[in-house]
């Protein structure tokens, strides 16, 4: 067999942010304690416990289906709508349990904005893309509100300039990239506290990935993010924290320079570099 | 080992039965359409004569020539919208609730069986069920609103299975989305998942109305069947349909009724056409907008 000689990417611990505090002093916006998550009679997630910091990145990595994504939706308890889910555990955000009794699931998911692997636009036009949440949740007073505050969003998600001209048009005509941009900009114009972003690059070519990797770096000044990523290097870009599951386990958490660089198990090291996985 | 492009044995076999297959095909294919055209050319050739202006917009009569059909299409026009009117949103409702909050229960598996043989229950049943609910028992009389009621029966079946075949092609990353934004699931039901539908629910809905528009049985039964020298002007009151007038004249003597009934029945078959043409425009509109 032969295979073409590759160049081998850069070392990922060249591509950390400098700067991340060694000790973050961050509030802990999310506190998860001994959490298990069960598909009928499989169990996902094994006795997960972790804390995610206010107004950082956090991003969770493994090998595909490891359990990260199912555990980020446990966060706004998306795996509800799974007929054979079932958690046991506690997801305190800011301290209230998000699978406590009388949670309301529809007010903790206005609050918890989540952005999804393959960008979902309604087939609607743009501006109702971006005013839906806004509307459903009856968050704009007046039209004139209700414009504001889309504008507001698209800009935040990095994309006003290129719809501005045609916020009617359909969603569905836009890039792959502006349709991901715009699936943020309608995440944030509900102003969650948190946002949730399962692979929101891995359908996206470079260019446009670079620029959702630069909105996140953006936006966590002013939400906490956690970001489910494949690629390692777009994990060791934006992230300040990462999570590492394997097989339903989280097996290191702690600050990315540190996992990139020199990470505590064995498991984590083969990981990053390639090896398994 | 090289490729070899010459054709086998084994290869040229099978080419063989994929020829007479394509023309087993074709030949049903053009046998159908015969049947069809031939049909139509009959019908055509009956009815064409008598049909202009004066017979669309005549009452009927006891002589051939005088009569007309303006009654009966009326008659039909009143009826079909009722039923499209009661049968879609009582449909829409029965579907949406077995396919968004029915669950996946023994209950709604049964539920969904007999849905499915409603489809195809006889519809005369349907026109005794009529006659006994609502002429009958509910002292509606044999009237519009009692005809439609028995068609919104036999159609709703239908529109049931077609309205739960377009929600299922609702994606779920589209409800998904929805629910991300702090969405109930009502509003992801109707502010969402149902306007996506809405081309496929509509389809059926004029499948099933096509299909109504041409009973006869279930409306005789009512009793609509009745010689009406005037146009219904209410829901209250009595009433026939394009099929029953022209089963009527069919079942006369007279040569010149049966060229009334050939007439009839070219006016019962545009009507037709026109819906299915709207059934399709509709359906391609929805594959064009899931596509861009």
């Amino acid at each position: 067999m032969t295979t073409n000689a590759r160049p081998l990417p850069p070392p990922l611990s060249s591509l950390v942010r400098p700067g991340t505090p060694a000790a973050d002093s961050a509030p802990i916006k999310i506190d998860v304690e001994q959490l298990n998550f069960y598909y009928g009679q499989k169990r996902a997630l094994d006795a997960i416990s972790l804390k995610i910091h206010a107004n950082r990145v956090t991003a969770f990595i493994g090998p595909s289906g490891c359990g990260k994504s199912t555990f980020l939706r446990t966060f706004n308890r998306m795996n509800d709508i799974i007929p054979s889910a079932r958690v046991e555990g506690k997801v305190l955000i800011d301290g209230h349990d998000a699978y406590g009794p009388g949670v309301d699931v529809v007010s903790l998911r206005r609050q918890v904005g989540m952005v999804f692997q393959k960008s979902n636009p309604f087939p609607k036009s743009i501006f109702e893309n971006v005013a839906y949440g806004l509307r459903i949740n009856n968050l704009a007073r007046s039209k004139a509100e209700l414009a504001e505050r889309v504008e507001e969003s698209l800009r935040a998600a990095a994309i006003w300039d290129e719809v501005k001209d045609r916020l009617s048009d359909s969603a569905l005509a836009l890039s792959g990239g502006q349709q991901q941009r715009l699936c943020i900009a309608r995440a944030l114009a509900i102003r969650p506290d948190i946002l949730l972003m399962d692979e929101p690059a891995s359908a996206l070519d470079p260019i446009a990935t670079q620029r959702i990797e630069e909105l996140v770096y953006d936006l966590k000044k002013t939400y906490t993010i956690v970001i489910v990523t494949h690629n390692m290097q777009q994990a060791a870009r934006v992230s300040d924290h990462t999570a590492f599951f394997w097989l339903g386990r989280l097996i290191e958490y702690g600050r990315t320079d540190k996992i990139f660089t020199a990470p505590a198990e064995k498991l984590t090291e083969d990981y990053v570099t390639g090896r398994c996985g | 080992m090289g490729v070899n492009l010459a054709s086998s044995p084994s290869s040229s076999g099978r080419r063989r039965a994929d020829l007479v297959f394509q023309a087993a095909a074709l030949l049903v294919l053009v046998a159908t359409l015969g049947a069809l055209a031939a049909l139509v050319a009959t019908v055509w050739n009956d009815g064409a004569s008598r049909l202009d202006w004066r017979f669309l917009t005549s009452f009927p009569s006891r002589r051939a020539e005088d009569a007309g059909i303006y009654h009966a299409i009326v008659g039909s026009f009143y009826v079909i919208l009722l039923t499209g009117a009661m049968a879609l949103p009582v449909g829409v409702a029965a579907a949406t609730y077995l396919e968004e909050y029915g669950g996946r229960n023994p209950m709604a598996r049964f539920i969904e069986l007999n849905i499915a043989n409603l489809a195809s229950v006889p519809s005369i049943i349907y026109g005794l069920l009529g006659l006994g609910l609502f002429v009958r028992l509910m002292g509606m009389g044999r009237s519009v609103l009692a005809g439609a009621a028995t068609l919104a029966l036999l159609a709703l079946p239908v529109v049931i299975l077609s309205t739960r075949e377009a929600l299922r092609t609702v994606p779920s990353s589209i409800r998904e989305g929805s629910y991300a934004l702090g969405a109930t699931k009502w509003q992801t039901i109707w502010y969402q998942v149902l306007p996506m539908s809405l081309p496929g629910i509509l389809t059926g809905l004029i499948l099933a109305l096509s299909r109504a528009i041409g009973e006869t049985a279930p409306l005789i039964a009512i009793g609509a069947l009745t010689y009406i020298p005037f146009a219904p002007d209410s829901i209250w009151s009595p009433f026939t349909v394009l099929p029953i007038q022209v089963f009527n004249w069919v079942s006369r003597p007279q040569v010149a009724f049966k060229e009334n009934a050939a007439a009839g029945i070219l006016v019962l078959l545009t009507l037709l056409l026109t819906m299915n043409a709207i059934a399709i425009v509709l359906r391609d509109r929805y594959q064009r907008k899931g596509r861009s």
